[in-house]
Order: C-alpha cells, then sequence, then structure tokens
C-alpha cells in the first residue's frame, strides 16, 4: 500500500490517546476561515448535465486506486523514464477501468462513452501526462476498431486480455515519413498464401517498449490510398519486429515512446481487423474518442494546475503582500478558469451528442484544438506566476508544461483539426 | 452458515480535506467539503465481505443514519460487497447532534429487528474520534464484544478475537451474537470495483425513520463551543544540558 496513505492510515490509531480538543486534531487546520468553502472535488448530489450517481462512484473508485497505487511513485517513474505497465493495467484491468465501453463477452462493462469520459477526467489526476496517455491508449485508442469489427476469435485472442490488463497494447500508424497525413504512411503488408509479409516501421509508438501487440495499420493492396488500408493485430514478439530504439522526449518521460522496424514479419491474414482495404476508415472512426478522451483528461490537469498556482501564489509573498494579491494574477488566473469551464461543456455536449449516436467529428475536433492551445496558456501564464520555483524539476507545473505542449501534435495536431474544422465549414478551396 | 452481518458506515469528512471551523464556533464548515465513508469503516466492510466469500455469513446488511447523502455511503459498502442497505433518516438539528448513544439504540433496535447475528463496526469515526458506538451497542443488547480487532476468525460456532490493546495484542473467545470493532490492521479494503459499482445499483436500500425503532434521538449533550487548537509556538534551541536544566527550573517545570 502506498507509504502517504499508510502514514495517514497509522495516524488515525495513534488518535486514540490524545487529549483535549473537541474535534478532530489529526487533521490540518488553515490558519483563518475564510468566508467561502473551498471548492474540494464535491460530489454531493449536485446536477450534472452529463454524470450519474454510478459516474460519481466511479471517479471516487479510480481516485482511490490513482492516490495509492500510481501517484506515489510517479516521481520515479518520470525519472527511470518508464512506468510498468503490465503491473499498473492488471490493477485498473482487474477494477474493470480499462473495458468500459467495450462489450461485456469481452470482459467490458458495455456502457456507453460518457463513462469512458469520466474516466478520462478522473486519470487527470494522475501527476504526470506520460501514465494517463499511457492508460489511454491501451483502453480507447488501440481498442476501438477492433471491439467494433474484429472477428470473435481476433476479439477473444487480443480484446479480452487487453481488457483485463494482462497484455499491453500499443498503437502502429504514424511513421517517421507520415505523421498528420495518415494517407502517405508506406509500411507494406503482402499476402503470400494465407499469411502477411510485413515490411516497414512505425514511429511515436506509445508503450512500445512494452506491448504484447500492436494494433498496426498497414497497406495491403494498392488501391488508392484510402481504400487500401487494413488494421492488422500484429503480435509484438513475431521474428523480424525490431524495437529499435526509445525515444528521448522534452515531456511525457514516464512514458516509453518507441520506434518500430518489420522486416519480413510474417503473420497470419485472419489477423485483420474487419474488412481488409476499410483500415483507413476504422482508423477514422476511432478518432472521434481519441479526441474526446484526451480534452476530458488534460482539463482535469489544467484545473488541478491552476489551483495549484492558487495555493503557491497565496502564501508566496513578494513586496509584502501575496502573489495572488496582485491584480493581473488572480484575474489571469479567472481568464484560465473560465476557458476551462467553457472547453468542459463543450466536451460534455459533444460526449451527450455522440452516445446518442450523432456524429461529432466537428466538434470533437474543435474541443482538441481548444485543449491543446489552452493547455499550452494555462501552463506559461502558470509557470509566470511560479516564478523561479516554477523553473525548477519539483513542481508540478513545470512537468505539466513540458507534458501538455504536446497535446497540439499528437492525435492530430492543430492544422489537422483546423482543417476538418473548415470542411464542415464548407471553406476550404474549391477543386 | 445463516449468519447475517449487520455493519454500520459513517459518512464523515474525508480524511484529507483541510477542517475549518465555522465562523460561529459551533462546529466545522461541511458544506461542499468532500465527504467519504470513515476509514474504519471501510475496513469493517471489507471484513464483512470477507467472511461472506468465506462462507461464514449469508448476508451483509449496511446501515447509516444521516440524511439524503448518507445513501452515497452506504452504496459505497453495496459496491465493495454488502447485500442490502438500511437507510436511517435522520436529518437536521436531530443530525447535527446525533452521537453514539442515539447510533447505538438504533444499531441495537434494528440488530433485533434483522436478526442479526453479528455487528461489525468501525472503533471509532475520524470526524468526533469517540469510540463508543460499538461498546454501547454491545451493553445495550447485552452481547459480547471484541472492540479493536486486528484479527477475526469464526472457531466452532464462536468469534476469536484477537485485539490490539496498549500492552499489545490480546486474544479472547466471546460467543455469537457479538459486536466487533474494526481497528486499523484488520484488513487492507479492496478497491469497488466498476462492474460492482454498476451492480451495486440493483440492489435494495430500504428507508426506516428512528420513531420507526422506538428510538428517540435528542440528545443529552449540548456543544458549547468549538475552535482550532492553539497555534503550537516555536521551540527554543539550546547549547547544552546546563542550558536545559536551567531553562526548564527557570519556567517551574522541575
Amino acid at each position: 500500500m502506498a507509504l502517504r496513505a499508510k502514514v495517514l492510515r497509522l495516524s488515525l490509531a495513534v488518535n486514540r490517546n490524545l487529549p483535549k480538543t473537541v474535534f478532530c486534531n489529526k487533521r490540518y487546520f488553515s490558519e483563518k476561515s475564510s468566508s467561502n468553502p473551498k471548492a474540494s472535488v464535491s460530489t454531493e448530489n449536485i446536477d450534472h448535465v452529463l454524470y450519474t450517481e454510478e459516474h460519481f462512484a466511479l471517479k471516487s473508485s479510480l481516485r482511490k486506486i490513482i492516490d495509492q497505487e500510481i501517484n506515489p511513485y510517479v516521481d520515479q517513474w518520470e525519472e527511470e523514464g518508464q512506468f510498468p505497465a503490465h503491473k499498473i493495467f492488471k490493477i485498473l484491468g482487474s477494477a474493470g477501468f480499462l473495458g468500459v465501453n467495450k462489450p461485456v463477452e469481452y470482459g467490458g462493462l458495455g456502457l456507453d462513452f460518457s463513462y469512458s469520459v469520466a474516466v478520462a477526467e478522473e486519470l487527470g489526476n494522475i501527476n504526470c501526462g506520460g501514465i494517463p496517455m499511457a492508460i489511454g491508449v491501451q483502453s480507447d485508442m488501440a481498442t476501438p476498431a477492433l471491439a467494433r469489427f474484429g472477428s470473435a476469435e481476433l476479439k477473444r485472442e487480443f480484446l479480452l486480455p487487453s481488457v483485463m490488463g494482462d497484455i499491453v497494447a500499443c498503437l502502429g500508424v504514424s511513421e517517421t515519413g507520415a505523421g498528420s497525413d495518415v494517407a502517405s504512411i508506406k509500411t507494406k503488408a503482402v499476402r503470400k498464401g494465407d499469411e502477411f509479409v510485413i515490411n516497414g516501421g512505425k514511429m511515436w509508438t506509445t508503450n512500445g517498449t512494452q506491448a504484447d501487440w500492436m494494433c498496426l495499420l498497414a497497406n495491403t493492396s494498392d488501391d488508392p490510398s484510402h481504400k487500401n488500408k487494413s488494421l492488422i493485430c500484429l503480435p509484438m514478439d513475431l521474428p523480424g519486429i525490431q524495437i529499435a530504439r526509445k525515444i528521448g522526449k522534452m515531456g511525457m518521460w514516464s512514458s516509453d515512446t518507441a520506434e518500430v522496424f518489420f522486416d519480413d514479419v510474417r503473420v497470419p491474414c485472419k489477423n485483420v481487423i474487419g474488412q481488409e482495404g476499410m483500415g483507413f476508415t476504422y482508423q477514422m472512426l476511432q478518432f472521434q474518442e481519441e479526441r474526446l478522451w484526451g480534452v476530458a483528461n488534460i482539463l482535469t490537469m489544467m484545473e488541478k494546475v491552476v489551483q495549484e498556482t492558487i495555493n503557491y501564489t497565496r502564501q508566496r509573498k513578494i513586496f509584502k503582500q501575496p502573489v495572488l494579491n496582485h491584480q493581473v494574477v488572480h484575474f489571469r488566473l479567472a481568464e484560465l478558469q473560465t476557458e476551462i469551464e467553457l472547453l468542459r461543456s463543450l466536451l460534455h455536449r459533444a460526449t451527450a451528442l455522440y452516445i446518442k449516436g450523432n456524429d461529432v467529428t466537428k466538434l470533437a475536433s474543435m474541443a482538441k484544438l481548444k485543449a491543446g492551445r489552452l493547455a499550452r496558456g494555462v501552463g506559461d501564464s502558470c509557470l509566470q506566476y511560479w516564478g523561479g520555483m516554477g523553473f525548477t524539476s519539483g513542481v508540478l507545473v513545470s512537468r505539466f508544461y513540458r507534458d501538455s505542449r504536446l497535446m497540439s501534435i499528437g492525435a492530430g495536431a492543430d492544422e489537422v483539426m483546423l482543417s476538418i474544422i473548415c470542411k464542415y465549414m464548407d471553406t476550404l478551396p474549391r477543386k | 452458515m445463516s449468519a447475517r452481518v449487520l455493519v454500520g458506515v459513517k459518512r464523515v469528512i474525508d480524511y484529507a480535506v483541510k477542517i475549518r471551523v465555522k465562523p460561529d464556533h459551533t462546529g466545522v464548515v461541511t458544506d461542499g467539503v468532500k465527504h467519504s465513508m470513515n476509514p474504519f469503516c471501510e475496513i469493517a466492510v471489507e471484513e464483512a465481505v470477507r467472511l461472506k466469500e468465506k462462507k461464514l455469513v449469508k448476508e451483509i446488511v449496511a446501515v447509516s443514519c444521516g440524511p439524503q447523502q448518507v445513501q452515497e455511503t452506504i452504496r459505497t459498502a453495496l459496491a465493495m460487497g454488502a447485500d442490502r442497505g438500511i437507510h436511517v433518516e435522520v436529518s437536521g438539528k436531530d443530525y447535527e447532534t446525533l452521537g453514539p448513544l442515539q447510533v447505538s439504540k438504533i444499531m441495537a433496535a434494528l440488530a433485533k429487528k434483522e436478526e442479526a447475528d453479528l455487528i461489525i463496526l468501525g472503533k471509532q469515526a475520524i470526524d468526533d474520534d469517540c469510540n463508543q458506538t460499538g461498546q454501547m451497542t454491545a451493553a445495550l443488547l447485552d452481547w459480547p464484544q471484541g472492540t479493536f480487532a486486528s484479527e477475526l476468525t469464526l472457531e466452532g460456532g464462536k468469534l476469536k478475537v484477537v485485539r490490539e490493546v496498549d500492552g499489545g495484542l490480546e486474544t479472547i473467545m466471546i460467543n455469537m451474537p457479538a459486536v466487533v470493532t474494526a481497528d486499523l490492521r484488520l484488513n487492507t479494503p479492496r478497491y469497488a470495483t466498476l462492474p460492482n459499482i454498476m451492480k451495486a445499483k440493483k440492489k435494495k436500500i430500504a428507508n426506516v425513520k428512528p420513531a420507526d425503532l422506538g428510538v428517540d434521538v435528542t440528545s443529552r449533550l449540548e456543544v458549547l463551543n468549538v475552535d482550532e487548537p492553539a497555534q503550537r509556538l516555536a521551540g527554543v534551541k539550546v547549547e547544552t544540558v546546563e542550558d536545559l536544566v536551567g531553562k526548564l527550573k527557570e519556567s517551574g517545570r522541575i
């Protein structure tokens, strides 16, 4: 059990023999009682547009796991450049958090996407960006197409153990030569008998050094580039697969990111998810969920950073006053908090429409665009108010500054989001 | 075994929250503050669930006294494995003054009504630190009690309880029906898994009023004042043992 929780629990035991004070003397009293209660996350029967009692119970249980099994070790894992994916995924999988919207027959809970969003929001309480990102790949990026279109046999082999947390998944889409332009990937899978022979490579593979299988997007025919790709379930221990290197990055340190090469890798043709040639379409469908998930996750982190900045600037003094007392500081934080609430409303609106069966590509793209840019604004402004301390490696704000920069780049760069929105606005140059 | 266990669960301010005293000094601020199940009650629920998994107990009933919000706490117990819940409705002024004596009267009445064989409670609540409800309940029922339990086993229809006491560990054998209160090291409570959270939705919570149980919840205590503990003043460092003795003599301590 986590040390911090243990200390807190032991302190409760010591309670017995302490004399005097009427009420709880083991907690920390603030210096003065301010006029309104600080809004710690309150789940007291408040009206919510999207969440029910069960969503809140889910968040509360997941929070316990984060507080006991993950957060106490984050600093260490960030230093080591890796977190124990198998261990953490097993804990989450056993508690049911990796298959929230996956079919019940394959270990999932068959709940709607609003529950996945609730999980994503709660994972934002982890004190880094790398681990939630890795969990997101496992639960909502490498598996949705498999859950929707894969054969029963494939689902039994790859989906079920992924949902249970027994095996680690990764997503192979981006390549060194193709990121935003997914259609131009070069990895080829050539049919030879009842096998595919795969040559090529993938880049930016989150969980890559620890993964047991990859959801791989490859060219399986010579048809036009939007119709010639397939998603293939690729076990990562096959001969010919080389994890070339773990990539050193500016942030997301606890998440291992790999460059992978394929040299005549043979995989059975039945490992294709759904229809051959439909890979590109399936991948596009996965993106709506992936993007909303990312927004939900970073929202909580942004709020946490703003709150920690308030706490820090309240006690840090300059020119004989708390930093927070200077109008530019509390006004700017109010601006940021306003934008966070606006983004949250967009997220919940898009999610509510999505679970009713609507296509929310436009709203999801807008939300992702805004999330990336707002995170940069939050990181930059808050870091400034932390002053010299913000620049040190021991504080959450500097880690957030580094980690959150990826939001505008990965899972669809800002520019791609803008193109999608323009398509819906019909403002792209006409042919 | 067909035993039925009653587990009391209390909704308290979450252990990680910074407590603030109300400006009028009548209590602490509870509005908008995060609440959760008392940690010792969690341990009590976990023990009951383990007994059920060992097939030593047939049904677990989670009980909580308070306003509408305590249903959340009962649901958490259901998500951990309790079978059904009883919400004893107490609100307003009655809830503010609700204490161990009233709760133990309610527990005793429910134990008789539900024909319980075992009551497991947390040893104390982290808001009032009373450490009385278990003992009072046992006295009202004239049942044996095993308090501060760090280990609980059923042996031939009796309960073996290892108790954490100041001198170390004390092992006692008590007959059933009995009251047991859970101490820190009894077990480590499980996480409520998502499938169980969803299943808990279908489990029943019955509503009951203290009057229905023939219990009068009027308090015999009146809180006069609530204050923060005095600020701890800085200490003084001295160079030598002689200085220390000198200072102690100066302040009249020796």
